[in-house]
């Protein structure tokens, strides 16, 4: 689809998360699955857009969309 | 109109509207009430003039909230009302007390409850301005009991605000406030003015509720860098909230000790007439001027009687009031209400002394007859 | 400073995790403010967030401004003071429905009309979270709540109508789904002279939406992302069905002059300094 050239990390902090589940639902290109706690696993992050939609849409600041390289 | 200068024949509520101005008020915000509006209206024409600003809010609950909001932003900032609108502003006062906020509450006391009498002067505010808001806390209280307090006690308002870090109630009435009387004005140059304490420690160092050695925090503004983060729940130094067990007990204790611990700087009195006597009058505020008048009148009877007058009424000048009561063969406690001070009186009455009641509650300033009678009856 | 600012610069990471359930909105609309303060590249010290008591009102505990926490209702009067001491301040005013148009809103409706310089971001869950989940002035009718346990029976405030008949300059609303837009109106509403409303529809699982929306906070997000519509389809809905829906956007843009520039002009002596000295 619409990736980017640019390297995305995605780091969750575990125990901020309070498995709201928003960031694996909302997710346009499905990039994340739940865990069987809920918690949000990356298992598609070369999906990625770097939109940050989740970061922005995590109630609880437990996600750091990150670009790694600029190019 | 510019400040009127040397001996004015002036109605009490313009020279405290003065008395703030002088002492550096800047911001006014309240809600028109009779007997007080003229206050008001003293500083909706002038407060312009000295950079300063007036707001009529939409009730009193908001003028309370706006001259607290205007003082953490550094402005020194007063408001003023009667008992209605006094009631209104308990919330918001203890939110004043427990924020340590510098700030006046003028109360031109009028008949109550309710509507009551709003033309009419009482003094049966005093309870009310010592436990009107909830919870633990200290209050200041000052009464004036002439045109020319209402200016001075009015800048002692102020200075002890600012000094401790507390909203301060001026106690005035319906007499003191709309009575005319000659004052003396003085050159606002020669005033002794208190300013609150700043910070001495660079912003990130800054807590602004750390207390000094006298038990106040330094206060920034809103605006410096210094971070002001001032807050209604239980807090910390930090300023910000904070529910750990032991943290509630500090707070309240030093909010206390603050005030309690320096009473020589608040506590004042008047002692007028002999010595020694067989009656004593306690009283405050316009009342206190017919019993000076009283003294008089007391004399011509044959009996002997002197008078303590309150100016701090709150705190209660506990130790002044328990020496007289030792020294006197009777008390009356001359208040124009049903017994409010006079509860404090017999709190501290160690000695046992005989505490009579001269009770005004006819809407009028209260009548030497009915002091003279109370006296008759103490000497029986 | 050449640095350009980050939403840390006003968000105190330190108070990490925030005490609101999962799935609450809060911490999303939190992070917009922080993230709009910073575009703007306001000084954290130029900022005082002014807010009142409930769930949102404890939004002052995560900010690193300077920040009042007050009584119920009254943020906006403790922001008038707060503002007029120092007109210098960018003051955001934070309150829930309840505490802006219950309890405040006698203080809302003035400030509006005045038109004093201060942005009020609501944060409207249609119930009073805080105490339990009763109804608020903005709970939809029939909704069930603990204090309308068979359903309200009271209709709901339109937050944004009532702001702009008021007089409010700026007025918008969005929702905490729609974050890019909902930034956007926040950084709109605090550059901007004058009272600027932002209303956020939020969600509220625990007490809300556990009794009002089958399903869990996804449920809840959903619901919300669902009500919130734009003009250009919230116009094709007949009368009866735009009552199902809350209209988004950028709902009143004016240039009525503030309170203090009016006040200046009528009293010109008013110094143009910020803060007086004592005398």
């Amino acid at each position: 689809m619409n990736k980017t050239d640019k390297e995305v990390k995605i780091h969750i902090d575990e125990a901020l998360c309070k498995r709201c589940g928003f960031c694996i639902e909302f997710c346009n290109t499905k990039v994340y699955e739940a865990d069987q706690d809920g918690l949000p696993l990356i298992k598609n992050l070369e999906e990625c857009t770097n939109c940050r939609l989740c970061e922005l849409r995590c109630p609880d600041f437990a996600i750091r969309v990150e670009v790694v390289n600029n190019e | 109109m510019s400040r009127p200068e040397g001996i004015q024949l002036m109605e009490g509520n313009h020279a405290c509207a003065w008395g703030a101005i002088d002492a550096g008020a800047r911001f006014y915000a309240g809600y028109p009430i009779t007997p007080s509006s003229e206050i008001a209206e003293v500083c909706a024409r002038e407060l312009p003039a000295y950079g300063g600003t007036y707001i009529q809010m939409e009730d009193e609950i908001g003028s309370i909230a706006a001259i607290i909001g205007a003082s953490l932003s550094g402005k020194k900032s007063f408001t003023a009302t009667s008992g209605p609108g006094f009631s209104l502003m308990q919330e918001n006062l203890g939110v004043g007390i427990y924020q340590e906020v510098p700030c006046v509450v003028v109360n031109i006391q009028r008949v109550g409850p309710a509507t009551g009498l709003a033309t009419q002067p009482a003094q049966a505010d005093v309870m009310q301005a010592r436990w009107g808001t909830h919870g633990d806390h200290p209050i200041i209280a000052i009464s004036p009991a002439s045109v020319q307090e209402m200016y001075d006690f009015t800048i002692r308002a102020f200075n002890l605000s600012e000094r401790f870090r507390i909203p301060v109630i001026l106690l005035g009435d319906q007499v003191v406030g709309q009575t005319y009387e000659n004052i003396a004005l003085p050159d606002p140059g020669s005033l002794e003015i208190v300013e609150r304490k700043k910070p001495t420690v660079p912003p990130e160092e800054y807590l602004p509720y750390q207390p000094d050695e006298n038990l106040v925090p330094p206060m920034a503004a809103y605006g410096d860098k210094h971070i002001l983060h001032a807050s209604s729940t239980c807090h910390c130094e930090t300023g910000y909230s904070n529910f750990k067990y032991g943290t509630n007990r500090q707070l309240l204790n030093r909010l206390k000790n603050k005030i309690y611990n320096y009473l020589d700087e608040i506590i004042d009195v008047e002692y007028f007439g002999p010595e020694k006597a067989e009656v004593t009058l306690v009283s405050f505020g316009s009342a206190s001027r017919v019993c000076k008048y009283v003294v008089g009148l007391a004399e011509k009877e044959g009996i002997k009687v002197n008078l303590l007058r309150l100016i701090s009424i709150w705190p209660f000048p506990d130790r002044e009031v328990q020496e007289a009561l030792a020294k006197t063969g009777a008390c009356v406690v001359a208040e124009m209400n049903q017994g409010q001070v006079i509860n404090e009186v017999n709190r501290v009455n160690t000695t046992n002394t005989p505490v009579h009641l001269a009770s005004g509650i006819d809407g009028e300033l209260i009548r030497p007859e009915i002091i003279m009678a109370s006296i008759r009856e103490a000497v029986k | 400073m050449a640095v350009k600012l980050n939403y840390r610069e006003y968000f105190k990471e330190e108070a990490l995790p925030l005490m609101w359930c999962a799935g609450c909105g809060n911490g999303i609309l939190l992070r917009a403010i922080t993230d709009a303060l910073a575009d703007l590249e306001i000084p954290p010290h130029q900022v005082v967030v002014s807010t009142g008591i409930g769930c949102w009102g404890k939004a002052d505990d995560y900010m690193t401004t300077h920040a009042f926490h007050g009584s119920h209702g009254r943020a906006l009067a403790f922001a008038t003071g707060i503002k007029l001491g120092n007109p210098d301040l960018h003051v955001i005013a934070l309150m829930g429905d309840g505490d802006a148009l219950a309890i405040g809103g006698n203080h809302f409706i003035h400030a509006a009309r005045r038109n004093i310089d201060i942005t009020a971001i609501i944060s409207n869950n249609f119930t009073y979270g805080m105490t339990g989940g009763q109804y608020s002035p903005t709970t939809p009718l029939s909704y069930k709540t603990t204090t309308s346990p068979v359903g309200v029976a009271e209709p709901a405030f339109d937050v944004c109508g009532l702001a702009e008949e008021c007089g409010a300059n700026y007025v918008a609303r969005s929702t905490v789904y729609h974050v890019t837009q909902l930034k956007r109106f926040i950084a709109a509403a605090i550059q901007k002279k004058g009272f600027n409303v932002v209303e956020a529809i939020n969600t509220c699982p625990t007490h809300f939406g556990r009794r009002n929306i089958p399903g869990d906070t996804v449920e809840m997000m959903k619901y919300i992302k669902d009500i919130g519509m734009p003009r250009s389809r919230f116009e094709k809905l007949d009368e009866e069905e735009k009552n199902k829906y809350l209209l988004t956007g950028e709902l009143v843009n004016r240039e009525r002059p503030d309170f203090l520039s009016v006040y200046r002009e009528i009293n010109p002596a008013a110094s143009e300094s910020g803060r007086g000295e004592g005398k």
